[in-house]
């Protein structure tokens, strides 16, 4: 089961380029291991020199946003590769909310699978937000509301607070994300459906499940320990 | 023209999407069904983990393959015990495959390589079939006219436990080959130059269908490396309609159908293509007259140009977003403005990975190395696909000339497309590959990449330099 989320609050480091991929947000050398820290690998190039010291000048090093929470980026965020540490190195890291004008295919699947908001901009919502973002070097906390599919300025003292901002996220993408649906488990209900078809395109398609690849049984399933 | 017309006309894409939709989704996705689901050992663990924690387990485990590819050590007489560092992912593959009754090419199997490179050797991607991957070149598999679908590790866990997807079906894209691609161009040539034209985002959201004489003109494996690169556009999935090719390449291979199966299979495949009057959410031209050898000068794929071309200089472009990207690339390449891209001195010359590393490739590098010798300061490797195109390219004695030329010549996998592996590019240092990928840091920390066609990496390893297109001729001369 998923954790249900409903709103994302913090600050918002801005990461003002096109075509972050997803190397960049994770690199390959943070992969070697099934229990690596991918929060602490994340931006990895960006983030650390060759000895492995934190760069200064990197957002997420500089004091008001280690604890960031939302990013803003423009076009095509997570293009490249399909690892989804890219998504669970952001995650881990406490990022609840990506905000960008688009995202690549399979990295916007993969942050829904995580509760990751990933929420599609208008390019003139990105530069009102980046403006903002570059006038605040002290870090400036936002509110992402996903009933409302909204974001705003969470100071109420602040004289922006009032102004918010809209984002896109299917409808029902975000009433899973509020549930905390677990996708297996709604597939799972077409369980019927699912063997049926197999059945059917086992005897309609022989070819493409042929005897040398699947065996006799056309439910493989109840095939365990088969050593190859 | 018989084909059905207007709305009933339907796209390759929609006929075998069709033939695998289970049911609609209320949330508007639709329920396919996956014929193949491979695995590779660096996006699968977390997957199996996560479906024992829900008391799940794999549901059609024939219709599961695994391979252990990305973190493998490419020395010779490797095993799982000489990488340390790999090992935990390794023998967690073989493991949960070994538990779940699932077929696995670990490093000791004699056809053991990298994911795209033996779905189709093994007869495994078909045509008009659904194969799915934890990774993103799976869309090498069009190639074959197969729907090769590249997915993040929580899908992994759902086809495991499911055998389906649930997906948005993309929009459609036809990109139409043109004319006639120059003798000593290749199939990478051809993707890098579009994917220069239309760029890393151009296929974003679609479905890619590769069409036109200069596709039917190419050979299989060549057009397993144009799809391969389908993601660099921007697009999930990247296909060509299989034809007579497509038959004969698949014909008698290992998971194959036989005999009177691959019969009624091709009577299936001869319907696999686009209706005439179909109709595409997205349809672009491309002019192979006008494609000369590639080389990228940047960080993303679409930063490409001729061999004999210059790098651009950002003050000419007037989005100031692209001007910074374009600078930033610039300065991590340690190029200028306007530099010559020929001539361009290179530390490493890399020939592999699941773009270009089928004997065909190998084969046309064998060719134009053959009786030269690697520049002094140049350190070349080649590693094949799969063991199977190690085994194929010694018969023919192309290891021979590799190694005579002063190449490393390696046993399969990703190697140095991944620095996941222990073959990285070092820090600074040039690098130019045949791989599909120049990101910052891709090959390495601080690696520099610059990607090419097996002919241009090996003319650079012989240089020591991005060779010019007058360099090309005089090795392709010296093919006689």
């Amino acid at each position: 089961m998923n954790k249900a989320v409903e709103r994302v609050e913090g600050v918002m480091a801005l990461f003002a380029r096109c075509d972050i991929n997803t190397d960049a947000i994770i690199p390959s050398t943070w992969l070697r291991t099934a229990s690596a820290d991918l929060g602490k690998g994340l931006f990895g190039g960006d983030r650390y020199d060759e000895q492995g010291n934190e760069v200064e000048s990197f957002v997420l090093n500089r004091p008001a946003f280690r604890q960031s929470r939302l990013i803003l980026a423009d076009e095509n965020f997570g293009c490249g590769s399909s690892r989804e540490a890219a998504v669970w190195a952001l995650v881990q890291f406490g990022i609840g909310c990506v905000l960008a004008p688009s995202f690549a295919d399979i990295f916007y699947e993969n942050a829904f699978k995580n509760n990751l908001v990933a929420g599609i901009i208008d390019v003139e919502t990105y530069q009102e937000l980046k403006t903002l973002a570059e006038a605040h070097p002290e870090g400036l906390a936002f509110t992402v509301d996903l009933h409302s599919l909204t974001v705003s300025v969470s100071d109420a003292n602040n004289p922006l607070h009032n102004r918010s901002w809209n984002f896109r996220m299917p409808a029902s993408r975000v009433q899973a994300m509020i549930r905390g649906d677990d996708e297996i488990t709604g597939t799972l209900h077409h369980q019927e459906d699912i063997a049926d078809f197999y059945k059917m395109a086992s005897s309609e398609k022989q070819w493409l499940f042929p005897e040398h690849l699947v065996g006799r049984d056309t439910d493989a399933s109840n095939k365990k320990n088969r050593v190859f | 023209m018989d084909g059905p017309s207007g709305k009933s006309a339907l796209t390759l894409f929609d006929k075998i999407w069709n033939a695998h939709l289970i049911r609609h989704l209320d949330d508007g996705r639709d329920l396919i069904f996956v014929d193949r689901h491979v695995l590779q050992e660096t996006t699968s663990a977390q997957a199996f983990h996560n479906m024992r924690k829900a008391g799940r387990s794999v549901r059609y485990p024939a219709l599961t393959i695994a391979t252990q590819d990305h973190i493998v050590s490419t020395k010779p007489g490797r095993s799982e015990d000489t990488n340390p560092t790999g090992r935990e992912l390794m023998q967690l593959m073989r493991s949960n495959a070994l538990s779940s009754g699932i077929r696995h090419y670990g490093v000791d199997h004699p056809s053991q390589g990298i994911v795209h490179v033996i779905a189709p050797e093994l007869g495994l991607a078909l045509p008009g079939c659904i194969l799915a991957c934890g990774d993103s070149h799976t869309s090498t598999v069009g190639g074959l006219g197969c729907l090769g679908i590249g997915v993040g590790t929580s899908e992994v866990e759902h086809i495991l436990a499911t055998q389906t997807l649930a997906l948005s079906k993309p929009k459609s894209m036809r990109i139409v080959y043109h004319g006639t691609l120059q003798a000593g161009l290749s199939a990478k040539d051809l993707i890098l130059h579009t994917i220069g034209q239309i760029g890393v985002a151009g296929g974003r959201g679609f479905a890619v269908e590769y069409a036109g004489p200069a596709i039917e003109a190419l050979s299989i494996e060549a057009r397993l490396t144009l799809c391969n690169m389908s993601i660099e556009l921007g697009a999930r999935l990247g296909f060509i309609a299989p034809d007579d090719k497509t038959i004969a390449y698949l014909e008698r291979r290992e998971f194959a159908p036989k005999d009177t199966d691959f019969v009624s299979a091709c009577a299936y495949w001869s319907g696999l293509s686009s209706d005439v009057q179909a109709v595409f959410d997205r349809e672009v031209h491309i002019d192979c007259d006008l494609i000369s050898h590639q080389v990228s000068w940047g960080t993303t794929p679409e930063d490409v140009a001729s061999i004999d071309g210059v790098v651009p200089d950002p003050t000419q472009v007037d989005d100031p977003a692209r001007r910074e990207r374009i600078s930033q690339a610039i300065r991590y390449m340690d190029l200028q403005p306007g530099q010559t891209l020929s001539g361009l001195p290179i530390d490493v010359a890399f020939i592999g990975s699941c773009t270009n590393s089928r004997l065909s490739d190998l084969q046309l590098a064998a060719a134009l190395v053959r009786g030269h010798h690697v520049s002094p300061h140049v350190r070349a490797l080649v590693v094949p696909g799969s063991m199977s195109v190690k085994r194929e390219a010694e018969a023919l004695g192309l290891d021979v000339i590799f190694r005579k030329a002063g190449f490393e010549w390696r046993d399969a996998g990703c190697s140095m497309c991944v620095s996941i592996n222990e073959d990285a590019v070092p820090p600074g240092s040039r690098c130019i590959a045949t791989t599909n990928r120049n990101f910052e840091n891709r090959q390495g920390p601080k690696s520099r990449t610059h990607i090419a066609s097996p002919a241009v990496v090996a003319a650079a390893a012989l240089a020591g330099c991005i060779p010019d297109t007058s360099m090309m001729k005089v090795n392709a001369e010296g093919l006689s």
